[in-house]
């Protein structure tokens, strides 16, 4: 099959693409007749519940499960020898998923086990003893980074930096991107502004807790349901823990209540098929909220340095940032896009942006939409912010002046083709939100974001049924209307009404391997596979009317719904329905069917731009959220309504994070807040109406256009917001949450200062 | 774990006194079965006193309200004798929760279950709110601000529950109000929480206030000086000054996840004097 005609032209004209039908799964969703993660029961089924370390830092010394094991009841227990060791780099995983040496955070899987009531198995829990060294631990990054500090890994010795050093520390990795000669550039500068920035660790705060049902048979056979994002990756991870062939373990994805990143790899998946396995009965195994706050994966938090200079006339000479990220026990924040989308926005000459990777004794972080990238465009864009009160420059125009377009080397190394900030910057500035006025005690910010996006390996198949509707089989779980959005495409290629055409999401033995959902790829990638196969498919279609009508396949095209005959046959035949091609198909070859597998690529990275609007209660602090925009690049939106839940769903979330969400630990290195009552994320009430507006700059890697739109929306928050309260309160802040107690201690040391002078 | 739901206070009573074990009254429920499923309590007995008739009645008494223990606050909301006599005492158990809570949960179960931020107690304190209480040894009259010992803990002894709240009357020309800081608008849990009750004389001069405090101490506050600091002005200026300062100086915070010490001392200041504002106006209006 030719790969490489999938970028040819980018279509502009749709019947389908572009309307607004409600999603196919939406009805199950508000009836309860989805089912998610916890919502599966098998015969015979047992009850997991893992046991966790209350310290933040220990060595294990040794764990007594005899008495668990020998309460009535009690199927299974497990503990780190159940699971063979690795030096590979599922190492890591293993690890978090149950701890060997030491427990390395609070929340840390030691033992778990399987019994056949949830009381019964909590009994259990108590019942394990586990003889733990106490070591002294460390939360914070910066403390973490210090040469004196306590090591969690004795073998960690910082990678990226030349020679590679001869002491272990908690530094997993040093990078650095850029170009140009930034000591040149700030030697350019009028104005030259430097701060730091910190953020505080959010989780990602989906509704549904991790939930799976494992089973496997005595013949070594598993089945695993279970509500991910990505579920070949679940699979083949799980698999390998196990020591089992990938092909005798089956995953099926649950319906999932929000993921956001952080369903893109293992914590009980391999614990409960390790249970089933040893119990020889299906295990059931959900996370309470508790445990989702302390063993699943947060985002990191930071610590950034950022230095911009600008000339008079508002010309950015150079740009350099240091980031430092924590992302839990274990290597992998992700400290290296947020190094890499630091200054992406801008089109600069000299820039440099160097990150570290740094260890901390808390849960290992997972991926949170667009990771690593709102923290540092908070830092950037506020100095940005303030660059251009200190030249007197509207913010928009300081950053129409500065923004990359197609052509502009990227600060991270490759050149932009086709890309939309400049219109989404421009489209802010016409809005009228951005001219509205403002009263006593309120600010306006103004941010921009960017982000990657992804293709990733993808796997689709599209069956034509007997009466003419089509059964989409894709490997991608839908976590924000994705489905929706394949149905429109398959419909559009077809020429067919949009539910005639039913998606699931199959499990893994029913297609090739997908890449997790993640990095925007779905509409991208799972749409543009769909394309392909929908158009395999018409393919084999027009074949079939040419063999009905006993003509040259090549004198067949497919046009609105209807194989007709073209060429020196053209007029001679009525019209074939894609129903007359499907009823007839027994007699014409059987069954009717597209394919399409690839690897995607030039998933055409995604701009934003946010405005805002905030009022600051100077006596207490206190922040309300006036008014929101969103202004964002979709190349193509093929379901507006589902780009623009998009686009509030980042702002949402990361006027959380920039407002009132952490992770507060105590000194003892306990997470103080593990619920949704002190882990304060906005409620419906707390938000105004999210305003949307969708630019659309064709994506030429997509046959319609598309560009991944689920990240970037979550980019530009922080800083719009941290702009806007700083607007309203009249002092910058620089440390987010903007909490009140920091917002009103900030304005009580500016008085102080101003009573000072 | 046995579940008991009597239809008569003195069956309460005596499942309650006759338990050897650990026992727990339910009223809505939403702070107690928090507990049961967090581990944090695991009792043997429970006494679910929805089923007391007596418990679910609202009635007016000497010009003030009789509010059985098990009236869900929604009810309280829906009240129009209450909400025009205790506005205060109604706007704080509005803000329990959501509507969904307030389905269930009663200002009883907010003032027994001692968390020191509950945010009807300091408004039923400057309402001058008695409890009555069933025990063993009979009933017994107490007012509100006795009830609680400490976080968690109250003063009631073994065999005790209460039984019904009542709001007096009050004097013409007077007003109370309740405000609370949270970061959010709603489902989350006082940092600070000031209620004031005042009355003024006819010649606009305030004869009487009540000031009380929640979440800086380890129970409600009922504040004299930051009454006195009002009682004899005319509400003015000077006089809102010296109320947010003593609400300020009494405060005896712990700095927590929910807020720092300096920060509670600051707002209870502040929310002191705002909720004394709206009440000195509710108090004209009447
Ligand atoms: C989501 C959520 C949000 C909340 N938000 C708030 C809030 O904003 N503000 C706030 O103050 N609280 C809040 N709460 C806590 C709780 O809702 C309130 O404290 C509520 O008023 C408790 O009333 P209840 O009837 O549900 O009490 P229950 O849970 O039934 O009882 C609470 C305690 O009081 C004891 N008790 C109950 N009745 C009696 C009695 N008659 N005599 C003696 N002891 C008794 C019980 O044994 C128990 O220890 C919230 C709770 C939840 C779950």
């Amino acid at each position: 099959m030719p790969r490489d005609d999938v970028t040819a032209e980018t279509r502009q004209s749709f019947t389908k693409v572009g309307t607004r039908p409600l999603r196919p799964d939406g009805v199950d969703k508000v009836t309860g007749r989805a089912r998610f993660g916890a919502d599966m029961a098998a015969p015979g089924m047992l009850i997991g519940k893992v046991l966790r370390s209350p310290h933040a830092h220990a060595r294990i010394r040794s764990i007594d499960t005899s008495k668990a094991e020998a309460l009535p009841g009690v199927k299974a227990v497990v503990t780190r020898d159940d699971f063979a060791n690795r030096t590979d780099e599922l190492r890591d995983i293993l690890v978090n998923v149950m701890a060997r040496e030491k427990a390395l955070y609070e929340g840390h899987a030691v033992a778990a086990v399987a019994a056949v009531s949830a009381a019964v198995a909590r009994k259990a829990l108590r019942l394990i003893e586990v003889d733990y060294e106490l070591l002294p631990h460390v939360i914070d990054v910066e403390e973490a980074m210090r040469p004196d500090s306590v090591l969690l890994h004795d073998d960690m010795f910082t990678a990226g930096v030349d020679p590679v050093p001869d002491q272990p520390s908690n530094v997993a990795k040093r990078c650095e991107f850029g170009h140009g000669e930034v000591e040149k550039g700030f030697a350019e500068a009028d104005i030259v502004i430097e701060r730091s920035f910190r953020t505080e660790a959010s989780h990602q705060g989906y509704i549904e807790p991790h939930a799976c049902l494992a089973s496997v048979g005595a013949d070594g056979q598993g089945e695993l349901w279970c509500c991910t994002q990505g579920h070949f990756m679940v699979r083949d991870t799980c698999a390998a823990l196990l020591g089992m062939d990938v092909s005798r373990l089956r995953v099926i994805a649950s319906e999932i209540g929000g993921g956001f990143g952080g369903k893109t790899t293992v914590f009980i998946e391999p614990v409960a098929l390790t249970l089933s396995r040893k119990a020889g009965r299906p295990v059931k195994l959900v996370m309470t909220r508790d445990e989702v706050f302390r063993a699943s994966g947060p985002t990191a938090s930071t610590s950034v340095w950022v230095r911009i200079g600008v000339t008079k006339d508002g010309r950015i000479t150079a740009g350099e940032a240091v980031l430092k990220y924590q992302g839990g026990a274990f290597a992998g924040s992700p400290v290296e896009p947020g190094a890499m989308t630091a200054f992406a926005c801008y089109d600069l000459e000299n820039v440099r942006a160097i990150g570290y990777d740094v260890v901390t004794n808390r849960p290992k972080q997972a991926a949170y939409r667009a990771p690593g990238a709102p923290m540092a465009a908070f830092a950037v864009e506020s100095v940005v912010a303030e660059l251009a009160d200190r030249i007197g420059m509207d913010p928009i125009e300081f950053r129409l002046k500065n923004a990359s377009r197609e052509g502009t080397r990227s600060a991270y190394g490759p050149t932009f083709g086709p890309i939309g900030l400049v219109e989404t910057l421009k489209a802010a500035k016409a809005h009228p939100h951005y001219s509205a006025p403002l009263g006593n005690n309120q600010g306006r910010g103004v941010a921009s974001g960017f982000w990657f996006n992804f293709g990733g390996q993808t796997c689709v198949s599209l069956n034509i049924n007997i009466d003419g509707t089509v059964g989409l089989a894709v490997g991608t779980p839908d976590i924000g209307g994705s489905r929706a959005s394949m149905c429109l495409m398959a419909a559009e290629e077809l020429g067919i009404e949009y539910d005639r055409v039913r998606v699931i999401v199959a499990d893994t033995s029913s297609l090739g391997f997908n890449d997790v959902t993640d990095g925007s790829r779905v509409t991208f990638a799972s749409g543009m596979a769909t394309i392909q196969a929908a158009r395999d498919a018409v393919k084999k279609l027009c074949a079939r009317a040419a063999r009905m009508w006993d003509i040259p396949e090549d004198a067949v095209v497919w046009e609105g719904g209807y194989a007709k005959p073209a060429g020196a046959n053209a007029g001679d035949f009525q019209p074939l329905s894609l129903r007359d091609i499907a009823a007839a198909a027994a007699k014409t070859g059987g069954p009717i069917a597209g394919h399409w597998e690839f690897n995607a690529e030039n998933a055409g990275p995604s701009f934003a731009t946010h405005i805002v609007d905030a009022e600051v209660d100077p006596e207490t602090g206190r922040t309300s959220i006036l008014r929101y925009t969103v202004v964002q690049d979709a190349g193509k939106a093929v379901h507006p309504s589902y780009v623009e839940g998009q686009f509030q769903g980042g702002a949402a979330q990361g006027i959380g994070w920039a407002l009132n969400e952490e992770y507060i630990y105590g000194a003892d290195g306990k997470l103080q807040n593990p619920g949704f009552l002190d882990y304060r994320m906005p409620v419906a009430s707390d938000l105004p109406m999210i305003d949307t507006v969708i630019v659309e700059v064709p994506n030429p890697g997509h046959p319609y256009g598309v560009r991944g739109v689920g990240e970037t929306s979550i980019v530009p928050p922080l800083a719009a917001v941290a702009n806007a309260v700083s607007a309203a309160a009249g002092v910058r802040l620089t440390s987010l949450p903007m909490s009140p107690p920091k917002i009103l201690a900030a304005l009580e040391a500016e008085k102080g200062a101003q009573a000072a002078e | 774990m046995r579940y008991e739901a009597p239809e008569r206070v003195e069956t309460a009573v005596s499942l309650l006194s006759g338990e050897r074990g650990l026992a727990r009254i339910l009223a809505g429920g939403t702070d107690l079965l928090v507990q049961l499923k967090s581990g944090m309590v695991e009792p043997d007995l429970i006494v679910d006193i929805k089923k007391i008739p007596e418990m679910r009645r609202i009635g007016a008494e000497n010009g003030g309200f009789r509010i059985g223990a098990a009236v869900p606050s929604a009810e309280l909301s829906e009240h129009p004798g209450i909400r025009a006599l205790w506005p205060g005492v109604v706007e704080a158990a509005g803000l329990i929760g959501s509507t969904q809570i307030q389905g269930r949960a009663t200002i009883v179960g907010n003032l027994c279950n001692a968390s020191p931020a509950a945010d009807s107690v300091p408004a039923m304190i400057v309402a001058g709110a008695i409890a009555t209480v069933a025990g063993p040894q009979g009933r017994r009259e107490l007012p509100v601000e006795a009830i609680a010992a400490g976080p968690g803990q109250t003063s009631l002894a073994k065999g005790e529950l209460v039984i019904s709240i009542f709001l007096p009357g009050r004097p013409p020309r007077s007003g109370d109000a309740y405000l609370r800081f949270i970061p959010r608008t709603e489902m989350d849990i006082a940092v600070v929480g000031v209620g004031v009750s005042l009355t003024l004389g006819e010649d606009g001069l305030c004869t009487a206030a009540r000031v009380a405090l929640g979440a800086v101490a380890v129970r409600a506050l009922l504040v004299d000086e930051a009454a006195d600091a009002l009682i004899g002005t005319a509400v003015d200026e000077a006089a809102l000054e010296r109320l947010a300062a003593a609400a300020s100086a009494a405060c005896r915070p712990i700095d927590d996840k929910r807020g720092t010490k300096e920060f509670r001392i600051k707002v209870a200041g502040v929310l002191a004097r705002r909720a004394a504002e709206t009440a000195l106006e509710r108090a004209r209006r009447n």
